[in-house]
């Protein structure tokens, strides 16, 4: 089923293939620390700042440290924020937003009312302000960041809903007596979801990069951490080295770039009448 | 009760609040004012009007769609609105609904098939090949293959749509369907046959239909009563001979006489009607079509007409008649 997808839609097979790398080098340098030419952690004062080299592929940072194998190492971490971050986000705004937008009326101005006041704070401040009074862990980071994010997949269910909640094909499952549930899930869910999809694996990206920016801050991970948004920080202060930068910064483009790409052929994947014939 | 009348309709009112749920002052769109009306069993009740009379919502508010303000549906003895959740759910199997727009009423996500099983799904009837048969049977009935079943719905016709639409509404062997123009967005052609395939399976399973149109040929043809709606009321409703041949109300009279004629050498006077319809937010006084009306007299805005019994059968609510 996948591999047939795949050959139809060249952006798809992209899209699968680089995530599934760095899937992959995330789980194998879990596995297998030892793969990596060097330890992320080791620090060789003697070769800081070297450029890319056959010895040091991608060059080392300000403490000599291989940014390749930093790299690799930090796909992990990224990788765990990102996910993570989106997927109960938006699990939460989904059911949230889906929830005010079927219901309407007052519950809704209610409820919507009260997720502006989360999106009204700015977001950074926000979640530095939770990671810090809850103490600064992983865990706490990445709850801050969905306690953040949740209100925009929220706007974009709620609208979807109440446009989709009027069709006629809601008010047939209605007169055939289908219970609420019903009409949610079967009808009204399935007909919304396009956006929220999309939305989601284009925030993707951006939620590796708002944690970057809490790690940069002493949120996130803990500074030896290898995580490719403190890398790329890292990158910024030593700007004349410009591969310090760079390759972490290239390692979290390809992965928002795959998984838009993924989001796109899902989205056109789930639509009937975008669907492509297979 | 009589025995030959299927739903009974008293005193219905429909209306829509339109202002905000924060606002004081709450203002109401008069969807259905007072509407009364019998549906006898077997038989096709056509309601007419001009856009935004409240005919769709009258339809919608029979099949306990929506909750009304205040009236009235009786199905079989029985008043809709003070069901159970439960007995309303065993009600739904009875009436059913075939909507305008045959593509915005099929989920875009669902095979014709999964669409036609939700029926049965929902009402937890028959095993697997019971239902099978039955969607089999179904699409033979409305005139649709069994390669069809595996389309979503964007790879069909209208025509072939609206057929969906009418297998689903007769899945659960319903008494009474409310057709909400079932034909005004398909062309000429199929809307004959649409048509035609309404009153074989009319006369297949003995079904009463209300028949919500605009277009007064269509309804002239299929319809053995009709109604006509202006702003929410009704004005006049009779056997379709009486209300054709013998207009009372003088909206009607308007309304019939706007029906294109095929006789160029015989025209007949066309009664052409002055202004805009009034918001139904605000409904004019008395008469609520004095405002427009060519024979209205000082009674008109003061007194609201009652709708009576000017032949035997024929009702118009005018204080000419």
């Amino acid at each position: 089923m996948l591999l047939r997808i795949m050959k139809n839609n060249l952006l798809f097979s992209i899209g699968i293939i680089v995530c599934a790398l760095w899937i992959l080098i995330a789980i194998v340098t879990v596995l297998v620390p030892s793969i990596t030419p060097y330890s992320y952690l080791a620090q060789d004062l003697a070769n800081r700042f070297q450029a890319p080299s056959s010895a040091h592929w991608f060059g080392t940072d300000s403490i000599g440290r291989d940014v390749f194998s930093r790299v690799l190492v930090g796909s992990r971490i990224s990788l765990i924020a990102g996910l993570i971050t989106i997927a109960l986000a938006s699990l939460m705004g989904m059911i949230y937003g889906g929830i005010a937008g079927y219901i309407g009326g007052l519950t809704d101005e209610i409820m919507m009312r009260i997720s502006e006041m989360v999106m009204a704070f700015p977001g950074i401040i926000l979640a530095m302000t939770i990671a810090a009074a809850l103490g600064p862990s992983l865990h706490n980071t990445l709850l801050a960041m969905v306690i953040i994010w949740w209100p925009n997949y929220a706007r974009v269910m709620r609208s979807m809903v109440i446009a989709n909640k009027e069709n006629e094909y809601v008010e047939a499952a209605k007169s055939l007596g289908a219970s609420h549930f019903r009409i949610f899930f079967n009808e009204i869910m399935p007909n919304s979801l396009g956006p929220v999809l999309v939305l989601a694996t284009l925030d993707f990206g951006n939620a590796i990069l708002l944690f970057s920016g809490l790690s940069f801050l002493g949120l996130g991970s803990p500074p030896p951490t290898p995580e490719w948004g403190a890398m790329v920080a890292d990158g910024v202060l030593n700007f004349n080295y410009w591969w310090i930068g760079t390759f972490p910064g290239l390692a979290i483009l390809t992965m928002s770039v795959g998984t838009n790409f993924i989001g796109d052929s899902l989205r056109d994947f789930l639509d009937p009448r975008l669907r492509k014939e297979i | 009760m009589d025995d030959s009348v299927l739903v009974q309709v008293q005193n219905l009112k429909m209306y829509f609040q339109t202002e905000g749920s924060f606002s004081f002052s709450k203002k109401y769109i008069k969807a259905v004012d007072d509407v009364s009306f019998n549906l006898f069993k077997g038989e096709t009740f056509g309601l007419v009007g001009e856009s935004g009379c409240g005919k769709s919502t009258l339809g919608r508010t029979v099949l306990g769609l929506y909750k009304p303000n205040a009236g009235k549906v009786i199905f079989e003895g029985e008043n809709i609105f003070s069901l159970k959740n439960k007995r309303m759910k065993e009600m739904r199997k009875k009436m059913q609904l075939i909507f305008q727009d045959p593509s915005a009423s099929l989920n875009p996500r669902k095979t014709i098939a999964d669409i036609l099983n939700e029926p049965f799904h929902i009402h937890q009837v028959g095993t697997k090949t019971e239902r099978k048969a039955k969607i089999k049977d179904l699409m033979d009935r409305v005139g649709l293959s069994e390669y069809h079943l595996s389309r979503y719905p964007h790879e069909m016709s209208g025509g072939q749509k609206q057929r969906v639409g009418i297998a689903r509404a007769l899945a659960l062997n319903p008494k009474l369907i409310i057709c909400d123009e079932p034909v005004s967005a398909l062309d000429v052609s199929i809307q004959a046959q649409v048509i035609n395939l309404l009153e074989d399976l009319q006369k297949e399973y003995d079904l009463t239909y209300l028949f919500i149109s605009h277009n007064l040929s269509v309804v002239h043809h299929i319809c053995n009563r009709v109604g006509v709606m202006y702003l929410g009321k009704l004005v006049e409703t009779g056997n379709h001979e009486d209300i054709y041949r013998n207009t009372l109300h003088p909206y009607a009279k308007a309304l019939i006489s706007a029906i294109p004629h095929t006789d160029p050498d015989n025209p007949k006077d066309r009664i052409l009607l002055k202004g805009d319809v009034p918001s139904p937010a605000n409904p004019p006084s008395g008469c609520r079509f004095h405002t427009r009306c060519p024979e209205r007299t000082d009674l008109c805005s003061q007194a609201e007409p009652q709708l009576k019994e000017v032949f035997p059968g024929h009702f118009a609510a005018c204080h000419l008649c």
